[in-house]
């Protein structure tokens, strides 16, 4: 049986495993999910991930959720280049130091942009509060100088030389905002410096493709029906508002 | 010539915080050489100039191996793991059984740790800072979202095995009971009701033995300076 993976690219996570799995030409089959019409709560997928996030993958009979994870254990089994999640004991720890701090330091606020920017507007019907935005922007752009100052550095890439999972997963996470109309390379010399060494590797065709949905956001989320997204208005009221 | 060798491998720790406890108690568990290095938070110490060369995102814990400078006590705890001659169970080395401890370790810094922190700062920290009482409504929401992750824990975790990641305990057990430990420091156990989570917890606790009691003698001091004046 093929390996499976549960992806929808509006998803920084899911972009991280998609573009690593296509990238060291793992062959998968897509199977789409769409987490804004709240698929992850169905029957089926509670069937393959208990924790109904995505992305989550199914390879035979062992099922996977957190993209840090899946990626690793991904490096492990088809055996990736080093430079991905190296075995050298305190290159490995730099990747793992960016992967541990990125969940509260970085993804949180990109996340949040996103949908105080487009997502909120669109279910709640009305614009964010300028004090709640103007928050968060301080938020995303206090992480965005901790990740040019103290993880890239002079560096090319995080974890030194060569690109590894923490770049991949700092570029998804960085893109988000970008998705909802937010230029957050402007003004940026050395983020700017670092996205383009991360495109290059990547290769531009497999970052294009990945973040083709995001950067159609904005007119996506103008299209879409608000009332199937109802469900997210207690998780909206709690966490953003 | 004879004579030990140095202690290489240093860690500067509150006890206070939840992840600083965790390294400590593995470093003890595992009896691995080490020198603590104090912070106290509460004393402004993660902010001195030094500690700032040290790290300067002025948090706990760091640790140093030689020169070595790491942060992060997730990424801590796998380096020890895997550096040191510890039991296999804590960090397998096995591709699935690895990968379950590290989907736990990742949905821990969104669920369990802030979860769990944020009662701890509604309940002591942001009163004792401002000198004002807790605001019921948001420990209300604070403990909603508490419960929330707490059935996750018993219901996905917890649901057909006796630690968060299988059979034994692994650093995922670990973590988490530092996290859940927290807000005791308040005077609440938020655990007494969850039968299944009590057991977990005593396994836990045994399986850790003498290194559980002593990360924690500094929370179960606040704890009883909380209940004394209630």
């Amino acid at each position: 049986m093929a390996l499976e993976m549960y992806l929808d690219l509006f998803s920084q996570p899911c972009r991280s495993v998609y573009i690593f799995a296509k990238k060291n030409n793992i062959s998968f089959d897509f199977m789409k999910v769409s987490l804004l019409e709240g698929e992850q709560y169905g029957e089926e997928f509670g069937k393959i991930n208990m924790i109904r996030k995505a992305p989550a993958i199914r390879d035979g009979d062992f099922c996977l959720a957190e993209s840090i994870a899946i990626m690793k254990y991904l490096a492990e089994k088809y055996q990736t280049s080093d430079h991905w999640y190296p075995a050298d004991l305190q290159k490995r720890a730099r990747v793992n130091e960016y992967l541990s701090w990125q969940h509260m330091g970085i993804r949180m606020h990109g996340s949040k942009m996103f949908w105080l920017r487009l997502l909120i507007p669109k279910i709640m019907g009305v614009e964010v509060p300028k004090d709640k935005m103007d928050g968060a922007l301080e938020d995303l752009e206090g992480s965005l100088k901790l990740i040019e100052e103290k993880f890239i550095g002079d560096k090319p890439f995080i974890a030194g030389e060569q690109i590894s999972l923490a770049d991949l997963v700092a570029i998804v996470e960085i893109m988000q905002p970008v998705g909802s109309g937010l230029d957050v390379f402007e003004g940026r010399l050395k983020l700017s410096a670092w996205r383009d060494r991360v495109q290059a590797e990547i290769g531009k065709e497999l970052f294009d493709e990945a973040h083709q949905g995001i950067l159609a956001s904005q007119e996506m989320v103008k299209n879409m029906d608000s009332s199937k997204m109802q469900i997210f208005k207690p998780k909206i009221l709690r966490l953003f508002l | 010539m004879a004579g030990r060798k140095a202690v290489e491998l240093e860690v500067y720790l509150d006890l206070l915080s939840q992840p600083c406890r965790a390294i400590h108690i593995f470093l003890n568990c595992n009896k691995i050489p080490h020198k603590v290095k104090t912070v106290a938070i509460r004393k402004g110490e993660n902010r001195t100039p030094e500690y700032t060369k040290l790290n300067p995102m002025q948090k706990v814990p760091v640790m140093v191996d030689n020169d070595f400078v790491l942060t992060e006590s997730d990424a801590i705890l796998k380096y020890l793991a895997t550096k040191y001659d510890v039991p296999g169970n804590w960090y397998p080395r096995h591709p699935e059984r690895r990968a379950r401890v590290d989907e736990y370790t990742a949905w821990h810094h969104t669920n369990t740790r802030p979860h769990a922190a944020k009662v701890f700062l509604m309940e002591v920290l942001l009163p004792h800072m401002t000198g004002q009482p807790a605001d019921p409504l948001k420990v209300e929401r604070a403990l909603a979202d508490l419960s929330d992750t707490l059935e996750k824990l018993e219901n996905m975790f917890l649901k057909r095995q006796p630690f968060l990641c299988g059979d034994d305990i692994s650093l995922a057990d670990l973590l988490a009971i530092c996290e859940l430990m927290q807000p005791l420091g308040g005077g609440r156990d938020i655990l007494k009701d969850r039968p299944k989570l009590l057991s977990w917890k005593s396994r836990v606790q045994s399986a850790l033995g003498d290194s559980f009691g002593k990360a924690h003698t500094v929370l179960y001091s606040l704890r009883d300076r909380s209940k004394a004046k209630l």
